[in-house]
């Protein structure tokens, strides 16, 4: 899932003692093979994961890891495992969250079982330093999204991003991270921007078809093209650590349009929403995969509030089809639209 | 003060309780009309495009009952424990009909990670109706056994049927989709017009369910689609066939559904209703289907 790939694979090869294999990336081979083994109406990122999974297997690998989620995204594995297994493969399959909960004990349990080295204590040290990774990471990201738009030299944030996260790759320890993380701030902090007034957009929505810039077609990259500003909240920091903390703080503001839970990240994207539309943001993109249950729930609440506050909304879903072309059609109109309604305030 | 009860996902559930309860109160309520064009155009109106069938007659039914009635009934059921969680539809469905009708509504949440029983459910719900506690609780247990004659009845009929001699088919789906009028009707209608025994999936013990159906997947945490494997497991050895009746796109279907064809060795046949579907294709494919059964069951 995006950039993520990183912190994760020094987490696993440094805690087993196995070969460790990096995901391929997504390209349009996963998605076939993905789409070709799928129910038809699932939701995108079962189409995609099982689509890495697959190709994965085709390059050898025997042990594989699934996330999970609040929404039927906790159910992938065990229907990933059914379909592969009657692909011929044989494999271990470890699922990190079952049903909205991390159960410790059995991931310890299924770690030892691949690997009789496995030690808890130094696995937790470096638990550690990914999660740090994965902080520094998503603030550097911010950081990015800030600036990428109006950067004097084209690519230079690109460019740099990848260099650190290769430095990263090599990491010894907690302090040699924290270093070049400094280092890297600093360099992120000396690129020349030309940046005036803008367009502020903010972009919310479904965790995965956010996080991967392959499921929203680089939409991040084209919305900079149009020197917008970007604002996105999802990342790995906030679902890992902040999610808990916010979601009482969202139900306290959004007490006007929904006093519950709505599943999954629904109802923080109502929090979002009204978080934009209280910071007068020129615009707001929600993206979602197509047939992704808790958000479509979500689009009459968010199309009230956009009443209520002004805010233009632009609501994009994701399937395995979708033409770039289109979306860069709906996304000029959209464009044009926002910065004529600035022109005229 | 006249409840509405929009005829739709939970009324399939808790339709007779709801009803029972209010009756033991006193309390006028009035139930929308059986799911007809008209009332699935009004919701097409309201929902979102992308939204499953079964929502989006649900909120026709809420927008037929507008105007009719003082407050309509729209329960939230979160959870039932940890591994017992519904769909997202079912937690977020009040707060959405909040935000696109301008009516009253009146909710209670059954939630029991936070300790939110049905019995604690019934009681908001009686305060909300202006009764005291104790009458409400008091009530909802009337109501409770005074229910329970006929379910125990309904079950143990249906459960009479495995042993029958005709073709048996078992019809797996939601009961909001099964006993819809514009869903589930009419193929229960051209079943029973060819002779056919129907089981079905949802009219079986729940606790008894809630075990088989870990049986085929030790972790699956649906409740409902629980119950639905469950009776597969059940009934796989005595029935001929197996029909899957989905609504499109029913996000839990795709995934469970998917592992009980993985799972099956009978037959089945696994039919998608949307809100366009005509009924001609429908019978030409169920005819088939039958006609299969009936070659298999000859040799």
């Amino acid at each position: 899932m995006g950039d993520y790939n990183v912190p994760i694979y020094y987490l696993l090869t440094h805690i087993l003692h196995c070969k460790v294999q990096k995901p391929p990336k997504i390209s349009d081979r996963t998605i076939e093979l993905g789409n070709k083994y799928s129910p038809s109406f699932v939701c995108m990122p079962f189409k995609y994961t099982l689509g890495t999974l697959l190709e994965s297997l085709e390059k050898g690998a025997n042990v594989l890891l699934q996330m999970g989620g609040g929404c039927r995204y906790g159910y992938y594995y065990a229907l990933q495992k059914e379909i592969l297994k009657e692909e011929g493969y044989t494999f271990d399959f470890i699922n990190l969250v079952t049903a909205g909960k991390t159960d410790v004990k059995k991931i310890i349990h299924d770690f030892k079982q691949i690997d009789t080295k496995f030690s808890i204590l130094k696995s937790g040290y470096h638990l550690f330093i990914t999660m740090k990774m994965i902080r520094y990471m998503d603030k550097i990201d911010i950081m990015i999204r800030k600036n990428i738009g109006f950067e004097k030299n084209k690519g230079e944030h690109i460019r740099l991003k990848k260099q650190m996260l290769s430095s990263f790759e090599k990491t010894k320890g907690y302090f040699s991270l924290f270093f070049t993380y400094l280092q890297y701030r600093k360099k992120f902090k000396n690129i020349r921007i030309q940046k005036g007034k803008c367009l502020k957009v903010g972009v919310i929505g479904e965790l995965y078809t956010i996080m991967e810039p392959f499921a929203n077609y680089d939409l991040e990259m084209m919305l900079s093209q149009f020197k917008i500003e970007v604002t996105r909240f999802t990342n790995a920091t906030y679902l890992l650590f902040q999610k808990k903390k916010r979601v009482k703080k969202y139900l306290k503001r959004v007490k006007k349009y929904s006093k519950n839970r709505l599943g999954a990240d629904a109802l923080d994207n109502v929090g979002r929403m009204v978080y934009l539309g209280e910071k007068k943001y020129d615009g707001v993109i929600h993206i979602k995969s197509s047939f992704c249950t808790p958000e479509i729930g979500v689009m009459p609440i968010l199309r009230r509030v956009a009443n209520d506050y002004e805010i233009p909304l632009l609501f994009f879903s994701f399937d395995a089809n979708t033409s770039k072309v289109g979306m860069e059609t709906r996304l000029e109109a959209f464009y044009d639209m926002i910065e004529m309604r600035k022109k005229n305030e | 003060m006249t409840v509405g009860i929009p005829r739709g996902l939970f009324y399939y559930y808790y339709g007779e309780l709801w009803l029972k309860f209010l009756d033991i109160l006193h309390i006028p309520y009035i139930v929308s009309e059986e799911t007809n064009q008209y009332i699935i155009d009004l919701g097409r109106h309201y929902a979102t495009d992308e939204m499953c069938l079964s929502m989006k007659i649900y909120l026709g039914h809420i927008a037929s009952l507008v105007g009719k009635c003082d407050v309509i009934l729209i329960p939230r059921i979160d959870n039932f424990g940890r591994m017992n969680q519904t769909c997202t539809n079912f937690l977020a469905v009040y707060d959405i009909a909040q935000n696109i009708f301008d009516a009253k509504f009146i909710t209670y949440d059954i939630d029991y990670l936070k300790g939110q029983t049905e019995e604690e459910a019934f009681k908001k719900l009686g305060k909300e109706l202006g009764v005291d506690g104790e009458t409400s609780i008091r009530s909802y247990h009337n109501a409770l056994i005074s229910i329970d004659y006929q379910k125990q009845k309904k079950i143990c009929l249906n459960i009479e049927k495995l042993e029958s001699k005709r073709l048996k088919i078992l019809l797996v789906g939601h009961p909001y989709n099964i006993y819809d009028n514009f869903i589930g009707k009419p193929i229960i209608v051209f079943l029973e017009k060819n002779g056919i025994e129907i089981i079905y999936a949802d009219l079986f013990h729940e606790n008894m369910m809630e075990e088989l159906g870990s049986k085929m997947q030790e972790n699956l945490y649906f409740k409902y689609s629980k119950n639905l494997m469950g009776s597969i497991v059940l009934c796989e050895e005595k029935v001929d066939g197996i029909i899957f009746l989905t609504a499109f796109p029913c996000g839990i279907d795709s995934l469970v559904n998917e592992l009980a064809f993985h799972y099956l060795k009978k037959p089945y046949i696994d039919l998608v209703m949307d809100e366009l579907d005509s009924s001609v294709g429908l019978e030409t494919r169920l005819e088939s289907f039958i006609d299969i059964l009936k070659r298999g069951a000859a040799y």
